[in-house]
């Protein structure tokens, strides 16, 4: 039996999709400017996942997607995070110290003085670990969804 | 004065929508009022000035908890059985 919902659920679901995943970038990208940061938008993208999971039947998402791609996701994000920090001992300095900030490389612009609406290019390694934490959080919470929905399937069967 | 009537509606429709998840025999109805109940404490956590709070509360109590429990709905029963 193949479980999935209407057609008019699955397009709304479709639709929704990819308004909801470019809110979570902006607000992963945004993190050390607005609210929010790497675990707020990382659950806002893991909502849209977990849309599309309640929509589709189980084998339509293997097609899609399988649990391998959020497990190395995850763990990519993790390993990305301790890099970051770690890399500053090659510096000479010490762990997650912000070795970006004020460089003028990558994330590394001078913030102007005086009141401004903000600038992305600041920040060092605050952007870089939030988007560390944002993939991390991205996998873990649709492994969570769809680790639930293949339990159902095997009860079923 | 606005603040304060935001506040009592936003509080109201708190007790409102809870006592709606009470209520409700049908559980597909009863998990969107538990939605409904996540999406008006994430408001009133806005309105207490704690966007950050707000919007994982929104991402996470009214998103991905009513993706798991209608996955929990689609693998037992729509409709509580027994009770009064």
């Amino acid at each position: 039996m193949l479980m999935r919902m209407s057609k008019i659920v699955r397009f709304s679901a479709d639709l929704l999709y990819a308004g909801i995943l470019i809110f979570g970038f902006y607000v992963i990208m945004h993190g050390h400017l607005t609210p929010g940061g790497g675990f707020q938008g990382g659950a806002v993208i893991a909502t849209a996942v977990a849309l599309i999971i309640v929509a589709y039947s189980y084998e339509d998402l293997l097609a899609m997607v399988s649990k391998l791609r959020f497990i190395v996701q995850e763990s990519a994000g993790l390993v990305l995070f301790l890099g970051i920090a770690l890399v500053a001992v090659g510096f000479g300095t010490t762990v997650f110290a912000n070795y970006l900030a004020n460089s003028g490389s990558l994330f590394g612009m001078v913030v102007p003085f005086g009141s401004n609406p903000g600038e992305l290019n600041t920040g060092g390694v605050m952007p870089l670990m939030n988007i560390a934490v944002g993939l991390e959080v991205w996998g873990a919470l649709a492994l969570v969804v769809l680790y639930m929905l293949s339990g159902i399937r095997e009860k079923e069967a | 004065m606005i603040e304060t009537v935001l506040h009592a509606l936003v509080l109201a429709g708190l007790v409102a929508s809870a006592l709606l998840v009470f209520h409700f025999r049908d559980l597909l109805a009863a998990v969107i009022a538990s939605a409904l109940f996540g999406f008006l404490i994430s408001l009133e956590f806005y309105i207490l000035q704690a966007p950050d709070v707000a919007i994982a509360q929104a991402a996470i109590g009214a998103g991905i908890t009513t993706a798991i429990f209608i996955l929990a709905i689609r693998a037992t029963g729509r409709y509580e059985e027994g009770g009064a």
